[in-house]
């Protein structure tokens, strides 16, 4: 035991005297959720906008306040004539302009239908789509207020977005980055450390010593473990008092969850140290193998439910997608284990079998 | 039976065979207790095979070795507690220092934090390393590196050193230096098994074997060597040994 403990001693001088996997350890984890929590985000907020309002009646000023009124929006300021648009849009500032045709109120009494025009600048997509969604909502929202007798036929759709009503992107982000950061701190940090002792030689002085080689490995793991945790404690901390991300299942089932995948992810770092003898490998075969799988295929920024038939087969072998699942239902849906049991035990069989694997990788190294 | 009590290396018929290949073709020799073994062999000879055999991190596929007392095989527990090991790269932590590296590989070997202290401060007084006790390993020259891993090798007081390739890239200065602490250690009893490139060092051990195509083709001391092949060094008794063999 004394042993062990002077090895996981040594651990930490390597790691704290080593700038570069310092900040990959506590730098990255910060960086990526202040970075994906407010400047990757699929929501808009206080948007720059312009107003052509030919009509300049009550009706049009009204749906005007309420746009002003909205924190999606920011009126920049009002124009006179279509040709002023393009310019506008030229200029960069202004993404959309809201048009209200003339007599815009005199239609809407007589006519029962006036138009208003939303014109967005559609080189970012996304950020289009979402302003025409967003005015379309506040006008249909000015009309239901309006409109105090409510048809008496027609179907009248009410959605209810459960477990995240504002739509909230940080609510997916927050599981992704976990996953992502305790990959790589768990896994490509373990291999790279492991190799990092082939290469200096000094795997082969720990084997001649007393020392077994399950406790090499596992004095080499067990530094790594302990900054997992402190990462993933982090992270979701950062969740939940920065961005509001609610923990409504029972953080014991949590922590528990996320040990069980650092220790899936440690053991496919040593079964990746396992088949590599340089550090350049083990970092190479991390970062191809690993980390582009799990941002790509684990449905942490692209859903699963939308990508080919193939993909979506593929996705169940990566770790990182079943982990994503448990997470977002202990936090947003506050399941219990019963309603998780499947996905747990998929990451316990994975890590057995990684295991397994080292176990048999190192074995025919050695003879 | 009265000589084995001396004998603390006894490898017999020790075999190493790879996938396509015989690496080490059925060897057999001895160390005698506290000697200076060369171990001597060409690039691919099969020598860092055979020593990797003893100190037990190769499997040998036949034949038997004996170290300190013990059987690879069957005992390599045993041995491991009774054998140092110096590779070829002076293995120890660069961005450990002196004193950590110290007291790490004194620690995997189970010595009390006593022992630790009292042994670094004797290694330090005997190496004259005096204030670089808290310097980085990484910053030191490579001579010095050298001496403090034969040093960190014996820490634990091992019965046999094994020193594979010790002065490969070292000036020769340094070499002579470093050979003048292997007396050192062979005079307090320590048996060295040594292997080298450099013909003049194998000059400097008892005993010398030699080691060509996985079979041992001559073993002696190097005096005998020399008369037996009736030449003035053992740079040439190696290269006869090689051109016969072609």
């Amino acid at each position: 035991m004394k042993r062990f403990i002077g090895f996981i001693k040594k651990e930490f001088y390597h790691i704290f005297r080593d700038k570069r996997s310092l900040f990959i350890l506590f730098g990255m984890p910060v960086a990526q959720i202040l970075l994906f929590g407010f400047a990757i985000t699929n929501e808009i907020n206080n948007v720059d906008i312009a107003v052509l309002d030919y009509a300049r009646d009550t009706e049009s000023q009204k749906i005007i306040q309420k746009i002003k009124a909205s924190p999606y929006f920011h009126v920049e300021n009002e124009i006179f004539n279509e040709k002023a648009i393009e310019n506008e849009f030229k200029k960069g500032k202004v993404k959309a302009v809201v048009l209200f045709e003339k007599d815009f109120a005199k239609k809407l009494q007589t006519e029962k239908k006036a138009t208003v025009q939303v014109i967005t600048d559609a080189t970012e997509p996304n950020v289009a789509n979402t302003i025409a969604n967003y005015t379309q909502s506040i006008i249909q929202n000015y009309q239901n207020q309006k409109n105090t007798t409510p048809k008496s036929n027609g179907v009248v759709i009410q959605s209810r977005m459960l477990y995240n009503p504002e739509l909230k992107s940080v609510f997916n982000f927050v599981p992704g980055v976990m996953t992502v950061i305790l990959m790589l701190v768990s896994a490509m940090m373990t291999s790279i450390s492991i190799t990092r002792e082939k290469e200096l030689g000094t795997m082969e002085i720990l084997l001649v010593s007393p020392l077994k080689p399950f406790q090499v490995i596992l004095g080499k793991v067990f530094p790594y473990i302990f900054l997992s945790v402190i990462n993933a404690i982090v992270i979701v901390a950062m969740g939940y008092f920065i961005f509001g991300m609610p923990i409504n299942g029972s953080i014991v089932l949590l922590a528990f969850e996320s040990i069980l995948f650092i220790i899936t992810a440690l053991s496919l770092g040593i079964l990746i140290s396992t088949i590599s003898n340089t550090q350049q490998t083990a970092m190479m075969i991390s970062l191809m193998g690993l980390m582009l799988p799990v941002i790509i295929l684990s449905g942490f920024i692209f859903p699963i439910a939308s990508m080919p038939l193939p993909m979506q087969v593929i996705s169940n072998i990566i770790p990182a997608k079943w982990f994503i699942i448990i997470v977002k239902s202990i936090m947003l849906k506050g399941v219990g284990l019963e309603y998780i049991l499947k996905e747990t035990l998929i990451l316990v069989g994975m890590t057995l079998l990684f295991i397994g694997l080292s176990i048999k990788n190192y074995k025919i190294r050695l003879e | 039976m009265e000589n084995a009590q001396e004998k603390i290396i006894i490898v017999e018929n020790l075999t190493k065979q790879f996938d396509h290949f015989t690496a080490v073709k059925g060897i057999s020799f001895h160390v005698n207790k506290g000697e200076i073994f060369g171990f001597l062999g060409a690039n691919g000879a099969g020598k860092t095979t055979a020593m990797k055999m003893l100190i037990g991190i190769s499997n040998s596929t036949g034949g038997t070795a004996n170290v300190a007392g013990f059987d690879v095989h069957t005992q390599s527990e045993e041995v491991k507690q009774n054998i140092g090991y110096m590779s070829q790269k002076f293995s120890m932590y660069d961005d450990l220092t002196v004193q950590e590296n110290i007291t790490f590989f004194g620690g995997i070997y189970g010595l009390s934090r006593k022992q630790i202290k009292t042994k670094t401060e004797e290694l330090i007084a005997e190496l004259q390393l005096g204030n670089i006790a808290k310097t980085k390993v990484g910053d030191l020259p490579l001579g010095w590196k050298q001496k403090l891993a034969f040093s960190v090798a014996l820490l634990h007081e091992p019965k046999i050193v094994f020193l594979d390739e010790p002065t490969g890239g070292v000036d020769p200065i340094t070499r002579r230096q470093f050979w003048e602490l292997i007396y050192a250690e062979a005079h307090k009893g320590t048996t060295i098994f040594v292997t080298t490139h450099y013909m003049d060092e194998a000059e400097y051990c008892n005993r010398v074997s030699i080691m060509v195509d996985g079979v041992i083709e001559a073993l002696d001391t190097p005096k005998k060597l020399k008369e037996q092949f009736q030449v003035n060094s053992m740079n040439e008794v190696f290269l006869k040994l090689a051109r016969n063999i072609e």
